[in-house]
């Protein structure tokens, strides 16, 4: 039976992880190469590396980063942020990652999803949208947001996660703005549509607080993998732990040994 | 140092593999020219992407030194769409012939219960009898990671064989929409739908017990 993914994310910047307290301040939580390693052994089925380093001279750092971090990690690694062109993802896969995320460029330029796909498969590409509601309106005008939330689009969510299945991505890495920070739980709402919109899996993000809210988005929300950050920093919430939990609440789940 | 052979026919990324066989402390060469593949003491062909791919197999002539070696007893594992080029041929690519080692076609998932493609970490079920070299010492029901769309029928047969124990080549399974093949091996040719080197522990065992095969 194909279990459901727990992916740990990195945001890294400078080539630390850190940690966002109420978006502002961020605290150093460590070497990314160091804690992919260590999800890695509790369990985490993949790791996603986002580069939140605005800065063009920080993109080395960031090459550096993922060849050091996939050295020893043998689970897929994906890494975003800041991807910019065909050329910049190729530099990506060639340090170590196995897929890219790609967010604001793929809405600027949606033929680059088709680009990275040629060169590289569709597994190796996933289109990351950030959504939000609008408020008083129904989940299915939600809408599409880039460059880290700032700047909106005014396009749908299920219309550009439909263009972006049709132009060949692998996968949606579906972020609730609404919700992200909160730790009060995913939108399930919002990832329930789009899951039934596309063919491809979405990976759900935002809102993590708890197993059961996993539990939920995994059930309610249909969605085929989950994304948390900042709960498995400090041990807050191991990766063990948090599966060992979701497998109790009966959903399938790989538990390392 | 183990020496082994990757080749490459520019589909898709290799890192993932080379570093998982450095890792085991296997001396790597990456090539997509014939005559180093005809010196190869151990081939990997690895794959992402699609079937269509390998036609750069034939162009380079890559095609006929794999057969070479393979008759020769070389072992060889196919990975992902390496392992589905061994077969007749594949729906995703009606045009461009595999290998023809097994006979058989590469199907497409139907859609409509699942997603397609199945995406993530699933059990096999490992063959038992006769034990499976590639998965020596592999737990059963162990989880590996997968990416695909099409998949190898458990129906392939070698070339006058049957699907008796000891003829039958599927060494593994898994079941996703329907049984596929996880695993093929026969002799010294072997191939995995799975993606080892991004299958934690259980993927590196295989990879070890083919640079030991």
């Amino acid at each position: 039976m194909l279990t459901k993914r727990i992916i740990a994310c990195l945001d890294v910047r400078s080539g630390r992880v850190v940690k966002g307290v109420q978006f502002l301040d961020l605290i150093d939580a460590g070497d990314p190469a160091e804690l992919a390693k260590r999800h890695a052994t509790a369990g985490a089925d993949e790791i996603v590396l986002l580069d939140i380093t605005a800065t063009h001279e920080g993109r080395g750092t960031l090459l550096d980063t993922v060849r050091r971090t996939a050295k020893e990690l043998f689970i897929p690694f994906t890494v975003g942020g800041g991807i910019r062109s065909a050329e910049e993802a190729a530099a990506v896969f060639d340090a170590g990652a196995d897929k890219v995320s790609i967010n604001s460029a793929a809405i600027a330029h949606p033929e680059l999803i088709d680009a990275i796909g040629r060169s590289f498969g569709a597994q190796a590409v996933i289109v990351a949208i950030d959504a939000r509601r609008v408020a008083g309106r129904p989940v299915n005008e939600a809408e599409v947001f880039v460059s880290g939330g700032r700047t909106r689009t005014g396009r749908r969510v299920t219309e550009w996660a439909h263009e972006a299945e049709a132009r060949g991505a692998g996968e949606i890495l579906l972020t609730s703005m609404d919700a992200d920070g909160t730790r009060a739980g995913f939108d399930c709402e919002l990832t329930a549509m789009v899951s039934e919109a596309v063919e491809i899996p979405v990976i759900a993000s935002g809102g993590a607080g708890s197993a059961e809210h996993f539990a939920h988005v995994f059930q309610a929300g249909k969605a085929h993998a989950a994304l948390a950050a900042s709960i498995f920093h400090f041990g807050i919430a191991d990766v063990r732990a948090l599966k060992q939990e979701l497998a109790q609440l009966g959903v399938a789940m790989r538990l390392p040994c | 140092m183990i020496p082994v052979t990757v080749i490459d026919y520019k589909a898709g990324n290799l890192t993932s593999v080379v570093k998982a066989l450095n890792y085991l402390g296997a001396d790597v060469t990456v090539t997509d020219r014939a005559e180093e593949v005809k010196a190869a003491s151990r081939v990997i062909l690895p794959g992402v992407g699609h079937f269509a791919a390998t036609s750069r197999l034939d162009e380079t002539e890559v095609t006929d030194a794999l057969r070479e070696v393979i008759a020769r007893g070389v072992p060889f594992l196919g990975i992902c769409v390496g392992m589905q080029w061994l077969l007749s041929g594949s729906m995703e690519a009606t045009g461009q012939p595999g290998l023809g080692y097994f006979q058989g076609w590469c199907e497409r998932f139907p859609e409509g219960s699942e997603k397609v493609p199945h995406v993530g970490w699933d059990h096999i079920l490992t063959r038992t009898t006769p034990a499976s070299r590639l998965f020596a010492g592999v737990e059963q029901d162990e989880f590996v990671y997968y990416t695909h769309s099409y998949y190898v029928p458990t129906t392939i047969l070698r070339n006058g064989l049957s699907q008796r124990p000891g003829e039958n080549p599927i060494a593994a399974s898994t079941n996703y929409i329907k049984t596929f093949a996880a695993a093929v091996e026969h002799e010294n040719v072997m191939g995995v739908q799975f993606h080892p080197e991004k299958s934690s522990a259980a993927g590196l065992r295989v990879l070890k017990n083919f640079l030991e095969f």
